[in-house]
Formats: structure tokens, sequence, C-alpha cells
């Protein structure tokens, strides 16, 4: 065991020498698509990179004559399961077993790799499944039809006679077997099929079945290279000190004391960072450490989340509103009329794998080692740097130490260049944790004004929704933005909801971060922000209609069977209605249709007398559709949960004086194993389409949870991360007894306010 | 120079005396699987064990720590808490991104070294020094009681197949 991946097979062979030819042919650019063949005649240095494989069909799969099934990932593993069930799809169609295959990191190469839903090659917007269901299937399908051809034609046989199991083919009339392997060679020579039949679902012997994580073993010994975790000979390392202001310039610099360090080799002086690259990294660290900089702050010097706040609030009031979705007219009818404003913060991504990348710029190439959502946007990055050719950058992508879409941008991979570009040397920068969460591509923060009028039902006749905010589109992904220039991303979970409204308007206006300071996706992207709005929202029309939470959610689902079948499955396994009592002791619920799939989460708290909260229990419902690994689905709802819960509880980046107030875990906070509550999750058996799964439980999660706070407390949290001096109970006694006792009498100090009421109803955060 | 007994070999590194294990371990001796998150011992990704006990080697500086043994993740397998907790880790299929894994199968190790059969309480004051930012909490409570008991709880509502083999080694 040990070798993680075919990845180090791969980079033996380029430190073995020839690398210039490793990614560098297949990123020139034969346009193809996904799952057409690339034989390998004709191309020997397309050839040699891949390992020169006897069968090639197209780009993810390579058959040698002897040894295991080589797999192309498209997609980066960040933990998601990716790997596992991209394989799994190719395995299924070709008839192999997951113990026949290695897999191998795809090269940067658009042409090759891009994927469908989001038109390049990078991961996310859990678009992976959904993109590869159909493509891998039939990449697999036409392996399978050009090996079983090959073994036909050798025997000369009908290939309808022909069985496959295991790699092993098959002719039962005349006894004859052959294994792919042996089969390899005349496959290349056997025509691509145009079309291929993929298997009907019912005959899926891999897809839908639990199977092992194919990329586990190696994260549990430590054996699994990370980016972090490259090396090259002669390599060094660097620590940089980036500008605390985004968008600053170093003034001055006074350096003799880091060149003074032992171990420290050079000083590079950028215009807006520093870096230290020394034999180590505490050498680096140390001589980063006694730089002394004085920096310009430049005009965003006065940024302060106060005035982000208010600019957010200005605009939803004043700014030019755009239409995302209207449905029927909202000024129709009259009742009952409930108005609120939600508002959640910006917020850093903190992988725990904090940002690195190694790079060695020599005069005719660059290579870099690193693992990235987008490879082939880190390569057009170093070459804009370098002024190389982009067919002169070599990357090797790696396992991700998580990425949430940190790892979707190249600013680090752009600054590692910058650095190693003078030294000639390769150099790793890492960055440490108070660079990584100062310096990240935020979240930006969102303002929503929300309202609904409520019928003599109590269900509403109208319901209208103002998002406010920046756009992460019209920096990333241009192209993506509507004629009008509307961002989908911002009213995703808002637009749509799977409520039964009869009249509905759903509204974006777009306010600019100031100068360009750039802001990112974060897991879950428009629903994390949205369906947290949405579900605290139509728990407030439910209170006010004096209605039970899921009873009132069922009577406006009742047109959407597969949500409100979600709705029902966690009711049901959560035993609503049979709630707890006592204390303050309360039950959420949330739920909603992100990323194609459906879910429902409840959760059980409860609250202090401190107004610390504590998760007792959750239990969520999904619906993905066909499930490739539902294994994977369990984890990823289990595991996006508690990122959400984490941000509605803790996170927030604020600014004040232009810097970021927040600097490592200490102040970023991260729940933790003794916050962790019993995770239920319970899978719905479908056979429609894949949905996406990695972002679909920290969309649903803060929702939940803000639910059961007001369940348990009658306080409304309609701003994130929740405010716990809100929940304090008896606020005048609190701070008396928090003032007047030291810390180890708290306990003993919350049994005595206990008794005392609760919070008015409605009340608002 | 200071001679440290790693994975029960002995290494000789030249490094000043204030340098964080974790960062001799990573850059001098070559052993990268002890991870660096926080530089703080805020995360504990960078866990390792000093003659048995749990530590964060990127608070330790090399001249704290003497002659006493260093075990990290490459080799704690060949403990037998370790064995046990590496096999569990699988068996439950804990790991997400797996860059905390390696201080959590560390901790958890130590745990085992010294309770035996942990109660919650035990592994909450044992595992909350390390961050998972996957949040694979949940199934790192199960494998832990696993590799405890050799029983898991209710924990999976989804069973796992047969393992499919080792796949993704060579
Ligand atoms: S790196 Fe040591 S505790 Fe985080
Ligand atoms: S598995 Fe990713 S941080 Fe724990």
């Amino acid at each position: 065991m040990n070798a993680p991946l075919a990845l180090n097979r791969r980079d033996l062979m380029l430190a073995g020498g020839g690398f210039t030819l490793a990614f560098t042919i297949l990123r020139g650019g034969r346009a193809q698509a996904m799952a057409d063949a690339r034989p390998q005649a004709g191309d020997p240095a397309a050839a040699a990179a891949d390992g020169a494989p006897a069968f090639a069909p197209n780009a993810f799969i390579r058959i040698d004559r002897a040894g295991p099934v080589r797999l192309v990932m498209p997609n980066v593993e960040m933990g998601q399961g990716v790997y596992t069930g991209e394989a799994t799809l190719m395995a299924e169609e070709l008839d192999i077993g997951l113990d026949q295959v290695v897999l191998e990191h795809a090269p940067p190469n658009e042409a090759l790799y891009a994927m469908p839903a989001l038109k390049m090659q990078a991961t996310g917007g859990s678009t992976s499944t959904r993109a590869a269901w159909q493509v891998l299937r039939e990449a697999g399908a036409v392996a399978r039809v050009m090996l079983v051809g090959a073994a036909a034609k050798n025997w000369s046989v009908d290939p309808a006679a022909c069985t496959v199991e295991r790699g092993v083919v098959h002719h039962a009339a005349s006894g004859r077997t052959a294994t792919y392997g042996e089969l390899a060679e005349a496959a290349a020579r056997q025509p691509v099929p145009p079309k291929v039949t993929l298997k009907d679902p019912k005959d899926f012997a891999l897809i839908g079945k639990s199977f092992r994580r194919l990329d586990t073993a190696a994260k549990v010994d430590g054996s699994a290279i990370y980016g972090m975790d490259a090396s090259t000979p002669g390599m060094k390392i660097a620590v940089v000190v980036q500008c605390p202001i985004y968008g600053g310039r170093v003034k001055s610099v006074d350096d003799s004391a880091a060149r003074a360090v032992p171990g420290v080799r050079d000083v590079i002086h950028l215009d807006d960072a520093v870096a230290v690259s020394g034999d180590h990294f505490w050498a680096a660290k140390t001589g980063a450490d006694a730089l002394k900089i004085e920096w310009d702050g430049g005009e965003h010097a006065d940024f302060s989340t106060a005035a982000l706040f208010k600019g957010l609030d200005d605009s939803s009031l004043n700014g030019k509103a755009l239409v995302a979705r209207e449905v029927g007219d909202v000024g129709r009818g009259g009742g009952h009329r409930l108005d609120a404003v939600y508002q959640v913060p910006m917020l850093a991504h903190a992988p725990m794998e904090p940002l690195n990348a190694l790079v060695h710029v020599r005069p005719d190439a660059c290579e870099i080692w690193v693992g990235t959502q987008v490879p082939v946007r880190c390569v057009d990055a170093a070459a804009a740097v370098t002024g190389l050719p982009a067919d002169k950058i070599i990357l090797h992508n790696h396992y991700l130490g998580g990425g949430f879409g940190r790892r979707l941008e190249e600013d680090s991979v752009r600054l590692a260049v910058r650095i190693a570009k003078p030294l000639g040397y390769p150099v790793k920068v890492i960055w440490t944790r108070e660079q990584d969460i100062q310096h990240d591509v935020p979240r930006p923060a969102y303002h929503d004004r929300i309202g609904a009028v409520l019928g003599g039902d109590g269900l509403p006749v109208a319901w209208t929704d103002r998002v406010t905010s920046e756009s992460v589109m019209r920096r990333w992904v241009p192209a993506g933005l509507r004629k009008d220039g509307l961002d989908s991303d911002t009213v995703e979970g808002s637009a749509e909801p799977p409520y039964d409204f009869p009249n509905l308007r759903v509204e974006w206006v777009r306010h600019d971060m100031p100068n360009g300071m750039a802001v990112g996706w974060w897991r879950g992207v428009g629903p994390t922000h949205n369906l947290f709005k949405v579900e605290s929202f139509i728990d407030e029309c439910a209170h006010a209609a004096g209605k039970d939470p899921v009873a009132y959610r069922r009577a406006l689902l009742q047109k959407n069977p597969r949500v409100l079948g979600v709705l029902n499955l966690a009711a049901e396994k959560m035993g609503w209605d049979s709630p707890r009592s006592g204390g303050r002791i309360g039950r959420g619920v949330a739920v909603a249709s992100p990323f194609g799939s459906h879910v429902c989460t409840m959760v059980e708290i409860e609250v202090s007398a401190q107004g610390e909260i504590r998760l007792l229990r959750s239990v969520s419902a999904v619906d993905c559709g066909m499930v490739v690994n539902p294994n994977t689905v369990e984890a990823q709802i289990q595991g996006g949960l508690v990122f959400g819960w984490t941000g509605a509880l803790y996170s927030q980046i604020t600014y004040e004086g232009g810097a970021v107030q927040q600097s490592n875990f200490n102040d970023y906070r991260m729940m933790r194993m003794n916050e962790t509550p019993p995770l239920e999750v319970h899978i719905v058996h479908s056979s429609e389409a894949p949905g996406g799964i990695g972002e679909v439980g920290t969309a649903i999660a803060a929702p939940a949870l803000g639910n059961a706070i007001f369940a348990a407390t009658g306080m409304r949290i309609r701003t994130l991360p929740i405010d716990r001096g809100l929940l304090v109970q008896d606020k005048g006694a609190q701070k008396a007894v928090l003032t007047a006792l030291p810390l180890g009498a708290l306990v003993l100090a919350g049994a005595a306010v206990a008794g005392s009421g609760r919070s008015d109803a409605g009340e608002e955060a | 120079m200071f001679t440290l007994n790693v994975n029960g070999q002995s290494h000789d590194v030249d490094v000043p005396p204030d340098m964080p294990l974790l960062w001799v371990l990573r850059d001098v001796v070559g052993l990268t699987g002890t991870k660096f998150g926080c530089g703080v011992a805020q995360c504990g990704a960078c866990t390792v064990h000093v003659a048995g006990q749990a530590m964060r080697s990127c608070v330790l500086p090399v001249s704290a720590l003497g002659s006493r043994p260093v075990t990290t993740v490459e080799a704690v397998g060949q403990t037998p808490a370790g064995q046990k907790v590496q096999q569990a880790w699988l068996e439950i299929e804990v790991v997400q991104c797996g860059y905390c894994q390696s201080g959590q199968v560390m901790s958890a190790a130590a745990l085992l070294t010294h309770t035996p059969d942990p109660t919650d309480a035990d592994i909450d004051a044992a595992m909350s020094g390390n961050i998972c930012r996957c949040g694979t909490y949940a199934r790192i409570r199960e494998a832990i009681k696993l590799a405890a008991t050799g029983r898991t709880t209710a924990m999976p509502t989804v069973p796992i197949a047969a393992p499919a083999g080792p796949g993704a080694q060579s």
C-alpha cells in the first residue's frame, strides 16, 4: 500500500526526465467531446504521458497488457468521495470490480476534462456526479464494446454471445475466455462505436451500493500526498506576509533582521507582499516574523463591516432591483402582512489544509505542485506571471485538504509563482493559518428583505423577497450572468421555493464591494444563504398563523411530492408529533430542494440560561435521485450539516480599518467533537436522475437550527452568526451573575436563573 | 544538533532549538503524515505521540523533547491501539478530505492506550482538541467505539457493502 494514486507513478516518471512531455502535450487542446475516443496511435507524446497504455479509448480509461485498469478522474477529490463515485460509474459499465482499478488525477486539459455543467475543468457547485453520470458511464460502455468486439473478432463469434465478469470476456458456447489486458491491443484497433446502450438501472451491480472509498487507506496512515506534502529536489520553503488591507501596498521594508535568521535564504519583495524563503518552514516563518514592514493601506483603509451592512441596507432600499422571478401579482389581495430583514456575514473557508503551492520557475518552463479545484485557471495564471506559453506550465494536481470553494480560486498559485519567479529554485509557499483566514476570497455578505401576506387560512397569498449583495459570478464566470446582469446564484433557493405560492416576486439588487474587493463561492453557494432566510421566514409565517411548522409546510407542499416525501420521512423518524418537553428544549425543521436534490433536516436543541446552544439530535431525510454510493451520501449530509452549523454558530469575517479582525481557530471557531450531536440520515429510494449532494447538508443546516432556537426560546434568529447574548434568560440577573461569579460557578448560576420566564415570543435577532 | 528517536529510528538534526517538532518531522526528517493546520495548538492536525502521550507538535520545541521517543501516524499502526484505530477508521468510513485524520488517529490511539473503553465524555475530552473541517465527528465517535469494543452502535443508517479491496493503493 502507501503510494497514493497513480499520481506518484507519474511523478516518478517525470522525475526520471522528459517531464516536459507530461502534461504539456495534453494541454495542446485537441477539441474533443468528453467521451470521444482518443486513440494513442500517431500521438506518441500523449501516449508516453499516459504511461503508454495499450488501449485508451477515451480520456478516462487506460488499459494495459497487465495490471489494473487505470481510470482518470475528471474531478478532484476534496473529501466528497467523488473519486469513488466516478470510478463506480465507469466500472459499472466496464463490468469490472472496484478492486481492479487504480485512479489518476486528470491533468489540466479543458478540451478533455471540462465538466458539461460548468463548461470548464472545475470541481464545484455539487455538479460532479450530476455531470459525470452520463459521460462516465458512456466512457465505460464504449470501452467495453471495443474490448468485447476484439474478443469476438479473435474468436469469430457474435459479440452479443459474449459476457463479461470482472474484466474477463467469456464466450459460453466455446468456453473461451480472455482478460481485458490480453484484449487491450486488439481493442485499440476496433472501431469506436458511434452509440452505446447503457445498462438498465435494475442490472446495476455497483451503482447504488456502499463500496468502501478508494482514497481512505492512505489517509489514515499518513501516506496520502496533499499539495502541502509535495516536494522536489532542492526545494525551499517560503512564508508570505500580504498587506493586511485588501489592495494595499508595501511602503517600506527593513529585512535586515529577517536575513540574519539562520536558514533564511532570500527575501522576496513584491508590491503587495513580502516573502521569506528558507531551508525549512521554521526558518522562513521566523524570518517573516522579523520583517519590519510599513504598509500603504490605499483606498480600503477605512473599510469596515459596519459600513458594508449600512451600504447593503441603502442599496436594498434605493438600488436598482432586477426581477429574478415573478408569478402572479404580489400586490393583489389583502391579509395579514409580515416583513423581516435577514442578514448573513462574510465568511472565510478555512479548509483544514492551509493554502500552499510548490512552484519551480525555470527559463523554459514552470512546474507547479498544488491541490486545486481549477487546474486550468492555475496554469493560465502561471502563464500570465511568467510570460511562458501555457503549454510550458506543468501542473501536478494533488489531493485537497478541503476545498469548500477556496480552491476554486487561483490567487495563491499566482502569488506563489510571483514569489518563485526571481528565485530560480523550487519553493513551496505555505500560508500560515492567519494568512489563510485574513486573505481569503471570502463569501460575500447578504442582506435580504422578505415579506408575505397571509390569507384567511394562514397560508401565504403573496411572497416577496429582495436579495442585496455583491455578485461572485460577475467576476468568476461573467458569461453566466443573465442578459440584464442578474446573477442567478444570489437568488438560488429564493427564486423557486418548493411551496405553492400563488403570487411571488423575487428580486436582486447588486451592491458592489469597494473597488473590486474579490468575494468567492462558499460551500452551498446561493442556497446556503437563501435557505436560511426562506426556511426561517416560512417558520415565521407558520407561527403567525398559529400552525405547527411541519403541518404548515405540508399544506404548502401538496403539489411537490418529492419534497413532501422527505418532510414526512424526517418527521416520522424524528417523532415530530411527540416532542420532548421541559426546559428550553426545542425542535426546528427546514426543507428544500438545493442542487437538484430534496432534503429535510430536523434538529433538537437545548439553550442554556446563559444562551449557550447544545445540539441534542438531528434527523435528515434526503432524496437525491439515483444514488451512486449511499454511504457517501450519508457522509456528505453529516459533514455538510456540521459545516453549516459551524457557520451559523460561530463564523464571520469582519473588517475594521480595512483589515480582517479574525486570524486563527481561536477567533474563527469551528464546531468540535463535543458539540456534534448524533446525525441520522435517511435516504429515499428513487430512480430519478441523480442530484448533487456535497453542499446539500450545509445549505439546510442553519435554518433548522434557527427554527429550533425559536421553538426553545421564542427568539427569532435573523442574523448570523447567532448572537448568544440574545438567548440569555433574564438578562439583568444574568449580567450580575456573570460578573460576580468565577467561571466554575456558571453551572450553578445557570440553575439559579433557569426558572425565570422566557423571552417574549416573536422577539427578533 | 539534536538526536531524535522517531518511529524507532534515530535522526541527527541540525536545527534551531526553538523549532517545533512538526517542522523537524516534515521538513527535515521528511515525514509528511503529520499535518500543519494552525500552528498554535488549536486544531490537533499535528498530533504525535511523545513517550506515548498525545502532543501538539506545532508548539513543541525540539529542544524540549529530550530523549523521549516520538511516534507519528506513519508508524502508529505498529502499536495495538493504533492498528485498531486505523482499522476502525476504514470500517466506519470516517475519512473525507483526510487532512485532519492523521491527528484524529493519533489522538484516538492515545485515548485508547490509556482508556481502553472510553465513555462519550472520555471521547469528548480526548478528541475535542482535534478540528475536522469536513465534520466527520459523528463517525469518529463511532469508530473509536468500534476500536474499543469491536461493536458498532446504531450509527450507520446506510450499510457498507463488502469491502471493495485496496483499489487506489498500488
Ligand atoms: S497545527 Fe498544531 S494544533 Fe493545529
Ligand atoms: S476529513 Fe477533512 S478536515 Fe477532517
